[in-house]
């Protein structure tokens, strides 16, 4: 009786369902056999035998990569990397949005959002030469203002601890004028009525901001903040590998997961522990999205992803 | 509220507008200088770029990039220029990529979402869980390469630019989310009067979406035009490389580039100008996008907007 529905339904749907396959089809293959491929971690890889025919090696690879000290080191730089990210370019994003959206004169609002917007579209490789070029030891902007001031120029590449500040300022560059509008599209939503109440209430712009545009902000910050801690173990490989690439003087303060993964894959082409690495950190993140999600459900149904 | 409140009601409204009129000047004022200070800073790097790019070599070399090219030449363009055949192999692989990438991706993005986005089809939930599933968990960087690499043989092929990034996700919950507002009764009466499933994916549902399918367009041609990750990972062809891969590896690696020089046919590649000549193609490799970027960054602000109503 129900497989008769079954095969019902499935005459019915015959077009949808053909039309869905190239898509099923897609991350059956691209994502759900990679995830099958995460044995490769509990193996010791050979060409020859491929992802099912090595050798297993238990958790070794495991306990190889958590014995290095690299797990713990990738792991808080990815989570604390993420944490300034999230707190820096929310804060700067906001910030620029509720200016553009109570400052005057329209040539000025379109011109300025415009050119918050131009990181965004360049590529990562773009960014690293920007970077090159304002950074270089020798012949760099920045180094070049320093001696034209009469300072010491910095060696900024082989120094590890300016990096997270770098790291950080860049990200907030790149980002800007996504976030902003993002924030933008919520303070335009906010009901009029707000504003005018506060108006005939006597509030001056300062309270009006604090007081109406800010709350009204709570819930898309929550949402934004909730979506990117969710993804709090994941690096944002483009930029990392673009702005540091294979300079191991930077390592103790710029590796995160993802380039240690790359690298371990690439470089020294260490399959299995690379995978472990990898595996690690789906678990960690999914983990970490499941726990989210639970609070946030919790909190208001609504609100949950799912 | 607070003190403020005694002032309603009483006719004392014109020195509150005073005074809110100087708090209005303050504001802005903080507003028109930090908007100000922080495009500035947005806009300085590409200024700093295309100077050095303008800028003689021993110049450079002596003096660092600086804001304002003080010995104007146009000799790293020139030399750019001169044996261009890779570069402009790169374009083409950039353009040919990001033409089939978001022609198909854009088909495969619509049609699966407008499945999703029937509601009298039954199994949509099961299926959308199917595809945001592989948003929470993934089986990591090994698998896939592994996979890509050796079992679909796809390396230093053209189809490891294109197919890894054809469909997001995220791309398909927006564009289900739109096509989700257009009238059931459109699909109604389509169906009454005969019209299969794909006709109406194709004949209605599509010109109604034009506005969806702009802004992931836009989204899937900027992210194959800007990538580089799939090029590093599957192409070691030379013919293969595309335009921000080729920047990449000029960048990192300027005996590679004198060896392209020499190859091409340049003798003299000890004297190449290498710093100008690495800020001139950071110029050329962005210089597209920078051009079409504020005609259609109104469409991306639109498409953000779209996803942001319900994620």
């Amino acid at each position: 009786m129900r497989l008769r529905r079954f095969w019902d339904d499935l005459a019915r749907y015959k077009i949808l369902l053909l039309m869905l396959a190239p898509a099923v089809l897609f991350y059956l293959i691209f994502a759900y056999l990679p995830m099958a491929g995460i044995v490769i971690a509990f193996k010791r890889y050979d060409y020859i035998g491929g992802i099912f025919g090595s050798a297993w090696n238990g958790l070794d690879n495991f306990r190889f990569f958590f014995e290095s000290g690299d797990a713990w080191r990738v792991t808080r730089n990815t989570a604390l990397y993420n944490i300034a990210f999230i707190v820096v370019n929310n804060l700067l994003q906001i910030f620029a949005a509720i200016l553009l959206f109570e400052v005057g004169g329209k040539w000025f609002k379109k011109l300025t959002q415009s050119v918050l917007f131009l990181p965004y579209f360049i590529s990562w490789v773009v960014v690293g030469a920007i970077a090159y070029n304002l950074l270089n030891y020798d012949i760099g902007t920045v180094n070049a203002l320093l001696r034209g001031l009469g300072l010491e120029p910095i060696d900024i590449y082989n120094t590890p601890s300016y990096w997270p500040f770098i790291l950080v300022a860049v990200s907030a560059w790149k980002t800007l004028g996504y976030g902003t509008v993002m924030y933008l599209a919520a303070i335009t939503g906010i009901d009029t009525e707000m504003y005018e109440a506060a108006e005939i209430d006597g509030a001056n712009i300062f309270q009006r901001v604090m007081k109406v545009t800010i709350p009204n902000l709570y819930p898309t910050v929550i949402i934004l903040v909730l979506l990117a801690v969710g993804n709090i173990f994941r690096g944002d490989f483009g930029m990392f590998y673009n702005m540091i690439g294979n300079n191991g003087l930077l390592f103790s303060s710029t590796d995160v997961i993802d380039t240690y993964v790359f690298r371990s894959l690439i470089t020294s082409n260490d399959i299995g522990m690379s995978a472990a690495a990898g595996v690690f950190q789906s678990v960690l993140g999914f983990a970490t999205i499941m726990l989210v999600n639970y609070a946030v459900r919790r909190y208001d149904r609504d609100r949950a992803l799912f | 509220m607070n003190a403020k409140d005694a002032s309603f009601g009483k006719p004392f409204v014109p020195a509150v507008r005073r005074r809110s009129h100087l708090d209005r000047t303050l504001f802005s004022t903080i507003g028109y200088v930090s908007l100000t200070i922080l495009a500035v800073l947005c806009i300085v790097p590409f200024i700093l770029v295309v100077s050095s790019s303008l800028t003689e070599e021993s110049t450079i070399v002596v003096e660092g990039y600086q804001f304002l090219p003080l010995h104007f030449s146009t000799e790293a363009y020139s030399i750019l220029f001169k044996y261009p055949q890779q570069l402009i192999n790169a374009y083409i692989v950039t353009i040919g990529v990001t033409a089939v990438g978001t022609f198909v991706g854009l088909f495969l993005t619509s049609m699966t979402a407008y499945v999703l986005s029937r509601k009298d089809f039954k199994w949509r939930n099961g299926f959308a869980f199917y595809f945001f599933f592989t948003t929470l968990f993934s089986g990591g960087l090994v698998p896939w390469y592994l996979l890509i690499v050796n079992y679909l043989q796809m390396k230093d092929t053209a189809l490891a630019l294109i197919v890894p990034m054809m469909l997001n996700v995220f791309y398909i919950i927006v564009m289900k989310s739109f096509m989700s507002s257009i009238p059931e009764a459109i699909v109604e009466s389509a169906k009454i009067d005969g019209a299969g499933d794909f006709r109406i994916y194709a004949q209605l549902i599509l010109p109604l979406s034009k506005p969806a399918l702009a802004t992931i367009g836009l989204f899937l041609a900027l992210a194959y035009w800007n990538d580089w990750y799939n090029a590093l990972l599957f192409v070691s062809n030379e013919k293969l490389v595309p335009l921000q891969y080729y920047l990449y590896k000029m960048l990192g690696n300027m005996d590679g580039m004198r060896k392209a020089m020499m190859s091409a046919g340049a003798v003299n590649t000890t004297s190449l100008p290498s710093e100008g000549l690495k800020m001139a193609m950071t110029v050329v490799a962005t210089g597209p996008i920078l051009a079409v970027y504020p005609f259609i960054q109104k469409y991306f602000v639109q498409g953000m907007t779209i996803g942001a109503v319900k994620g």
